[in-house]
């Protein structure tokens, strides 16, 4: 049997490296923030026919005096189009879809949907979101310290952070657009990761009482190991409905899905590396003292 | 009847149960002259999203620093008006943060019009029958519901009144004088907001006062409603649209569509994992997980809960989720029948060793989806619901279902532990 806890370097180092490509990559690239965060028009048309990117630039400058800030094709055929714009008033998004109606001879109901977001509203979405994922944080911390103890909560906690800092790396180093749809996604997978972790942490819980002698690294890899089945399991059972959700959905639902399945796979890896290796740690660490 | 017997008639009829739930949650039925409505229908079947049917969700802010709990109420009475007038019956108007208003419209055909019209600053006016203004929202001081007896021997009624500027009140003396002596048809003020005729009572004499009275047979809802109509005249502000999300009935439709197909072949390759990998428990637990979709479904339609898109797609999930804690269980079992155990003892040694873990790991993703629920909006909070409905109800279904049946299947003599035994560990150590 593979000992976890005496490898735990290696996937500590894996995820440091992981983890500081992905922070260096928020800090010098930035997320690629959707509308809902910095404000700005998203308007989705269907084309119904092949169309060139430039001319769709070109008629939605002059229809509002400004170029788009991104021009995006969609659709299973790509005949439709995503133009995300600055935040546009009625007026504004009245012009733009005319100009790209007269410019395709399209009817009314072309105009599959549109999006606009005040700049202010967009910085109440983007605190109001962080606020979520750290009062979610901090009430799992505390249940778990209830349930096991408080190193254990820190463990987990750490396993968390880990998992949100790799996702939200990925959005930033593949440009993807953030928005609030993405943070119920992290928010998700705040939930459904630890869950990984909690079951093993069970098993940690019932094996202490049965392995009384045996040191806490060996209770807790021999803990990893009977869960191990369930850890592959019921990830793949779950990303069975996302990679599902993601191939036939609309782009909402792929904005929604493409998180959750990142999420779901790093989270099942961290319970497993990384949450439970910590809580050795840390249990090491008060034993040392008390023994020193 | 034999033992056997019995279990075999439970089994066969919890099947049934749940195959006639499956269908009542998504069809509907009429039983014992009572009709449950299906989760498909069309009126009292799960309310779809605007994200789903198609529709406009509009943010408006008042454009001040602040705004109170009485203007506030007074700009969505003004919004309900003339969302009423423009045939959206079905949008809803709630109050968000301090000063804004957030609608919903469904099966709205041109949003950007209604954005205008819904949101124009309020223009308040009393004409006389030939439509000349008498005075505007900036010469009425106040307008409040009353009740009380407006004849020292009339009974108490509900009446508006009206208080004036000492500018309104030179207008209105100088008019109702004028209007008061009018042959009848023609004696009245028409109180208009925008260019709708909001009540058009009778001058029966010239009021030179501060105060005046609107009588006629109002109820205190309707009083209350004139009265802040009239109050939305004399907002101190202007309405901006902030957000605006609208989705055409096209794209709604599509969305359904594809989240369906996604649901059904998610759940066909669920059920053959779980077959595949558990054989005889993987069967049950199939069948537990058909029950956690009736139930679901079932609970959705009952609660009418607003499905969004995000929503689908966490119900979605969650049926990948929902066998977890089989799959925990299960897990339990084959180890205890690693060590030699009956298959009835084993069950019962894996419910009771897997039940701690279930509950543990389950209370914390419920955590996450009541933070989503109390601080989410709109959709947001649509998904918290289905994700925290679905949490509660796997729960159910893979503890009690499936342990019921198991122990009807053990009941039957069934007890080949190779059909239990199915996977990696019980395969290896079956050798």
């Amino acid at each position: 049997m593979f000992d976890v806890i005496k490898n735990k370097w290696i996937f500590f180092n894996a995820s440091i490296i992981l983890l500081a490509i992905g922070i260096a990559s928020m800090v010098f690239l930035g997320f690629n923030q959707d509308i809902d965060f910095t404000g700005g028009t998203t308007m989705y048309i269907n084309v119904g026919a092949e169309f060139n990117n430039e001319d769709i630039i070109a008629t939605t400058t002059e229809a509002i005096g400004k170029a788009p800030s991104t021009v995006q094709k969609a659709g299973a055929s790509n005949t439709e189009v995503v133009i995300k714009t600055h935040s546009l008033d009625t007026d504004e998004r009245a012009k733009l879809f005319s100009a790209v109606q007269a410019k395709y001879n399209l009817p009314q109901e072309a105009l599959l949907s549109a999006d606009n977001v005040t700049a202010t509203v967009g910085d109440e979405l983007k605190w109001n979101s962080m606020w979520q994922v750290i009062m979610a944080t901090l009430l799992i911390l505390v249940y778990i310290t209830f349930r096991f103890e408080f190193k254990s909560g820190v463990a987990a906690v750490i396993a968390l952070l880990h998992d949100t800092i790799f996702v939200l790396g990925f959005y930033s180093l593949f440009r993807l657009p953030i928005n609030t749809t993405f943070i119920a996604a992290i928010l998700t997978i705040t939930g459904y990761s630890i869950m990984d972790t909690i079951v093993i942490y069970d098993r940690i819980r019932e094996n202490s009482r049965i392995m009384k002698k045996a040191p806490f690294s060996e209770i807790i890899n021999k803990s990893i190991w009977q869960s191990m089945t369930r850890s592959i399991y019921t990830p793949i059972s779950a990303l069975i409905t996302i990679v599902v959700l993601y191939i036939v959905g609309v782009p909402a639902v792929k904005e929604f899905a493409l998180p959750i399945g990142i999420g779901i796979i790093v989270g099942t890896y961290s319970s497993n590396f990384i949450a439970s290796p910590i809580w050795d740690i840390l249990k090491g660490y008060k034993k040392a003292k008390t023994t020193a | 009847m034999t033992a056997s017997s019995k279990s075999l008639t439970k089994l066969l009829v919890a099947v049934l149960v749940i195959a006639g739930a499956l269908y009542v949650a998504f069809f509907g039925a009429t039983l014992f002259g009572r009709t449950i409505p299906g989760a498909l229908d069309k009126q009292a079947g799960i309310k779809q999203g605007l994200d789903l049917r198609g529709g406009s969700i509009i943010t408006y802010e008042a454009v001040a620093d602040t705004a109170t709990d009485a203007q506030m109420a007074t700009v969505i009475s003004m919004l309900r008006a003339r969302l009423d007038k423009l045939g959206y019956t079905e949008a809803t108007i709630t109050r968000q943060g301090i000063k804004k208003v957030r609608i919903e419209i469904p099966d709205i055909s041109n949003p950007e019009e209604a954005v205008k019209t819904i949101g124009q600053t309020a223009k308040l006016t009393f004409v006389d029958s030939s439509d000349n203004v008498i005075l505007d929202g900036v010469d009425v001081k106040d307008a409040r519901q009353q009740f009380g007896p407006l004849s020292q021997s009339g009974k108490s009624e509900n009446f508006v009144e009206l208080s004036f500027t000492p500018e309104g009140k030179a207008k209105f003396a100088e008019a109702t004088g004028r209007i008061a002596a009018l042959p009848e048809g023609k004696n009245f003020i028409a109180i208009k907001l925008d260019e709708n005729v909001q009540s058009q009572p009778r001058v029966k004499e010239k009021i030179d006062s501060d105060n005046c009275i609107i009588s006629g047979s109002f109820s205190a809802q309707s009083a209350s409603a004139l009265a802040d109509l009239i109050r939305a005249g004399q907002l101190p502000f202007a309405l901006k649209d902030v957000e605006l999300r609208s989705v055409g009935p096209t794209l709604g439709e599509r969305a359904m569509q594809t989240s369906m197909n996604a649901a059904i072949i998610g759940v066909i390759l669920i059920l053959i994992f779980m077959l595949v990998m558990y054989r005889l428990p993987g069967l049950l637990a199939d069948i537990a997980l058909v029950a956690y979709i009736a139930i679901v479904v079932g609970l959705l339609t009952m609660f009418r809960v607003n499905l969004s898109l995000p929503g689908i797609a966490g119900i979605i999930l969650s049926i990948g989720m929902a066998v977890d804690a089989n799959v925990i269980i299960f897990e339990r079992m084959k180890e205890e029948l690693a060590l030699g155990k009956t298959v009835g003892a084993s069950i019962d040694a894996g419910f009771n060793r897997a039940f701690a873990s279930v509950f543990d790991s389950n209370i914390t993703a419920l955590i996450s989806a009541a933070v989503l629920l109390y601080f989410g909006t709109g959709p947001v909070k649509g998904f918290a619901i289905t994700l925290g409905l679905g949490i509660l109800t796997s729960m159910f279904t893979a503890i009690v279902i499936t342990r019921f049946l198991l122990k009807q299947i053990v009941a039957l003599n069934i007890r080949n532990p190779k059909l239990y035994r199915a996977g990696i560990k019980g395969g290896i150590s079956n050798v």
